[in-house]
Formats: structure tokens, sequence, C-alpha cells
């Protein structure tokens, strides 16, 4: 095994293209148990933590762009007010000790469908900047998770940050586990307002072998909100129309049974997960109860 | 693969490292720190816990390439660790690189091996007596991580809540389930540190 330790971001490009086997290692939250437990033994590990641009953020007019290796701990720190619904996935990362390490990047790079962060920038809108000596494309999220721990980055590419909308309006994340901290998600439900484009977007994690939308629940909803004028009128969401939205959210999944638990406890909790996120937004949309910074 | 950082104050430079091999494999194989505890090894646990440059990180999942140039603090060096902080800069920690020896300490120096060394052996942390003082200590499996872990909290917080407390030990865990005489424990060392001041 070798030792990759770049410098700069150009020299990890390069040697991205030299072993494009060359599994990256940023916080080590994955690729070290993977290594401790003998599941990988890798040719070369890229050593990301020297690219120091690789751990901050800037806030735009529309985006954030988020350093692939900004660790979890300084976005529930910094960035709460415009990405809210990431914030709080952060703040259900497993323990402070992994949250000072590891990043949304290293989420991305992993792809596992349980990933936290992954149901937050599903629902609030991002794209992955992804380089490579090549050059930079960006990768829509929604076309990022192509498997079970496969994403859409070609060998020789590396994250370089992740574009994610600024909230527009209350956003909320929700994940099941046996306790607070320390937890696998058993599943977990992300949900964003967009006022702004009068559409709710969704993310579903673990509940299906990549994280997916719930598109048909987004779009039964989007229109339901449109016909009732509820974006203007600020009314209670009618109860039949919050049913019908949970019923399709657990609809859109399609998970399996493991240890954590089995596919129909999963699709009725994500059921509930969505008809929770969707009142909780909507109650903040209407003035009163939770704030869009939200609270873990 | 050659390495060298700095752990506890003291430069160290480890050979042979194998490329994949852990921190914490490094400090208790290689340098003869077994204070770090190695468990899981996939961070579940929190009984290797360390300061990387300041921050709490359980170290089995630090890559030992990684921490080149860095400055590392294991539960060995926390005495010392708290006492330079309470001496130099109360309230907050050591910043990496940023601590020379102040003038007035330079100009106390002494060519005596009894010189800054000389900490008593055995001279505890405040946490470290106060996790004594309140029998939080069963097994001590979990204790050093738990050290490193509230240390570090009430480095930040010096008067936590009950759920500061909680959230910031949730990734230490103690299998002999003694939890709440540790919490009484961060509850003393807060206490003990208030009336100091």
């Amino acid at each position: 095994m070798d030792f990759l330790r770049p410098a700069s971001w150009e020299e990890a490009l390069a040697a991205k293209a030299a072993h494009p086997t060359a599994v990256p290692i940023a916080g080590g939250t994955d690729v070290m148990v993977e290594i401790n437990f003998d599941h990988r033994r890798p040719d070369h590990l890229l050593d990301l933590n020297r690219i120091g641009e690789l751990t901050e953020w800037e806030v735009g007019r529309e985006n954030v762009r988020l350093g692939a290796c900004v660790p979890y701990s300084r976005i529930m720190e910094h960035l709460r007010a415009e990405l809210p619904g990431l914030a709080l996935a952060s703040h259900t990362v497993a323990s402070p000790q992994i949250r000072n390490r590891g990043s949304v990047g290293g989420n991305l790079g992993t792809a596992s469908p349980a990933g936290d962060a992954h149901p937050a920038l599903l629902a609030a809108g991002a794209e992955v900047e992804a380089e490579s000596v090549r050059g930079t494309r960006m990768i829509p999220i929604d076309a990022f998770y192509t498997g079970v721990k496969r994403n859409a980055l070609e060998p020789d590419e590396l994250i370089r940050a992740v574009h994610i909308k600024k909230a527009d309006g209350p956003q909320q994340f929700s994940k099941v586990g046996t306790r607070n901290a320390m937890v696998i998600a058993v599943c977990a439900f992300g949900l964003a307002l967009h006022p702004g484009t009068r559409t709710v977007r969704t993310g579903i994690g673990s509940a299906a072998p990549t994280p997916v939308r719930a598109k048909e629940a987004e779009e039964f909803l989007n229109a339901a909100l449109e016909e009732g004028g509820f974006w203007d009128s600020r009314a209670i969401i009618t109860p039949s129309v919050a049913k019908q939205f949970a019923a399709l959210a657990a609809g859109a999944c399609n998970p399996i049974d493991d240890v954590r638990g089995t596919a129909s406890y999963r699709r009725h909790a994500v059921g509930i997960m969505a008809r929770r996120t969707l009142g909780w937004t909507w109650e903040s949309y209407r003035g009163n109860g939770r704030s869009t910074e939200g609270a873990a | 693969m050659r390495v060298n950082f700095t752990v506890n104050g003291r430069r160290y430079e480890a050979d042979d490292v194998w490329e994949g091999e852990s921190l914490l494999y490094v400090l208790r194989e290689r340098m003869g720190l077994p204070g770090s505890k190695n468990a899981c090894e996939q961070g579940e646990c929190g009984s290797c816990t360390v300061r990387l440059d300041g921050v709490p990180v359980c170290s089995c999942l630090v890559a030992a390439g990684q921490v080149e140039g860095r400055e590392v603090v294991t539960v060995e060096g926390l005495a010392d660790f708290a006492a330079h902080r309470a001496e130099q800069h109360p309230g907050s920690g050591c910043a990496p690189g940023a601590c020379g020896t102040a003038l007035d300490q330079a100009r106390r120096w002494q060519a005596d091996p009894a010189g800054e060394e000389a900490r008593e052996t055995g001279e505890l942390s405040p946490i470290q007596q106060a996790f004594i003082d309140a029998g939080a200590v069963q097994c001590g499996f979990c204790t050093p991580g738990l050290l490193v872990a509230a240390d570090e909290l009430l480095e930040r917080n010096p008067e936590p809540s009950d759920a500061d407390i909680r959230e910031a030990l949730s990734g230490n865990l103690c299998r002999c389930t003694g939890y709440e005489k540790i919490l009484d424990a961060v509850r003393l060392a807060a206490a003990r540190a208030e009336e100091t001041v």
C-alpha cells in the first residue's frame, strides 16, 4: 500500500489521474473502518487532509459551495441558517468525535443509502462539483447515486465541493434509530419547502438501494397545495392531503429486511416521518412553531 | 513510511509505519502509550479518543500518515495539557504551534533536571481527580476516552448543562453502564473550576 499526501488540490487531481484506484481518505470514518477490519486493501490511499481549501465554504447568493471535507461539526455551527436541513442531519451523525472528522464529501464518496447527509441534499437541491485533470463537471444530486455504495464519479475524479441551494423556506430532517447518538439510520427523511418556486422536495434515506426522492409524493403535494391556494392562505394542510402525501412517500421506498429493521417497518416509518416533517415545516411556514433553524 | 508528529508536547518519529495503520496503533504499539484504548476499531465506542490539533477524534479512524506534522494529546498528557492550559491560557486550549514559553516563565527557567518536566508523577488533571472522587471509574476501559472528551467539553463550556454533558459524551460507551457517576464527575469538575475562579 502507498500513502499519497498531496499538498495541493492540483497535486491530488494528478495523483488520482495517475492512480485511478487510489481511495481518497479525508475524515477516515468510513475508509479506516474498512481497513481496520481487513475489508479493503487499496493499493493507494490518497490523503486529502492537507488541502486546506477543501475545508472551506462560500455562501453565495443562491448556493452554498461547501468544500468536500468541511466536517459536520462546522456545518452545525456555521451553516444553520443557510442549510437548516443539512445542519439538522449533521447533528444526527454518530458522535462529536465523528462529526469532527466526517464530511459531506465523504458521505457522497461512500454513497451508502444510509448516509445521513443524502436526504437533506436531495430535499434542498444540490449539485456535486466533481473534478479531474480533464476538467470540472457538475453532477445533479438526483443523478449522483447510481447503486448501493456506487456513485456517478469517474475513476479519475475527486469531489471538490457540493453546491447546495440556500434555504428559501423551512426544512426538516427526521431519522429513526435506537438512540440519538451513534446510530446508522434505520430510515431517514428530509423535507424542504421552497416557497419561491412553490414546491416541496423530499429525500429518503436507508429505505431503497440508493437515497431517493419521493417524486410522486412531491408532485401530488405540489398540485394539492397549488389547487387549494395553501401557499397564499397559509392554512393548515388538510389531513387527507397529508395522509396521501405520507402514503405516496412510503410507496417511494424499496427497502430490505436487515438487522436494523424490516422492510415493512421502514416503509411505515417513512410515511410517518413524511407526515411529521411536512407538519413541522408547514407550521413554521405559517409563522408559528419551529424556526427554520430547527432543533435536532 | 516514516511519520513525524508531536505527542503530548514531544516530537516523535515513527519508522516503518504501515500505510494503512491507524494513529491508535502507532500510539499504543510503537510509542508505548497504551492509555488510549483499542476496543471497536470503528469509531463506535470512543475509548480511543485523543485531541488532534485540539479537536477530539477517534484515533482508530485517523490514518497514521494523516498526523504528519500535527499535534496529538492523549490521556497520558492530559494532566500536563490541563496544567499548561490553566497557567498559560485559561478558558481556552492551546492553539497548535502558537504556544511558546511565556516570557516570565522563560526568565524563571533554570538548568535543573527538575524543571518543567518535574510535574510530580501521579499529579492529575481536575477532570481525572473528579472521576476518582465521584467514583466514575469501574473497569476503567472507557475512562481515558471519557476523560479526553470531558476535558474538552469543560474547556469549551465551563458550565455545561446536563444535556450538554450527555451530548459531548454521547460517543463514549461505558459497558459497566456507570453513566450516572460519570455525569456526576463532569458536574463536579465544572463546579470545582467555578469555585476556584
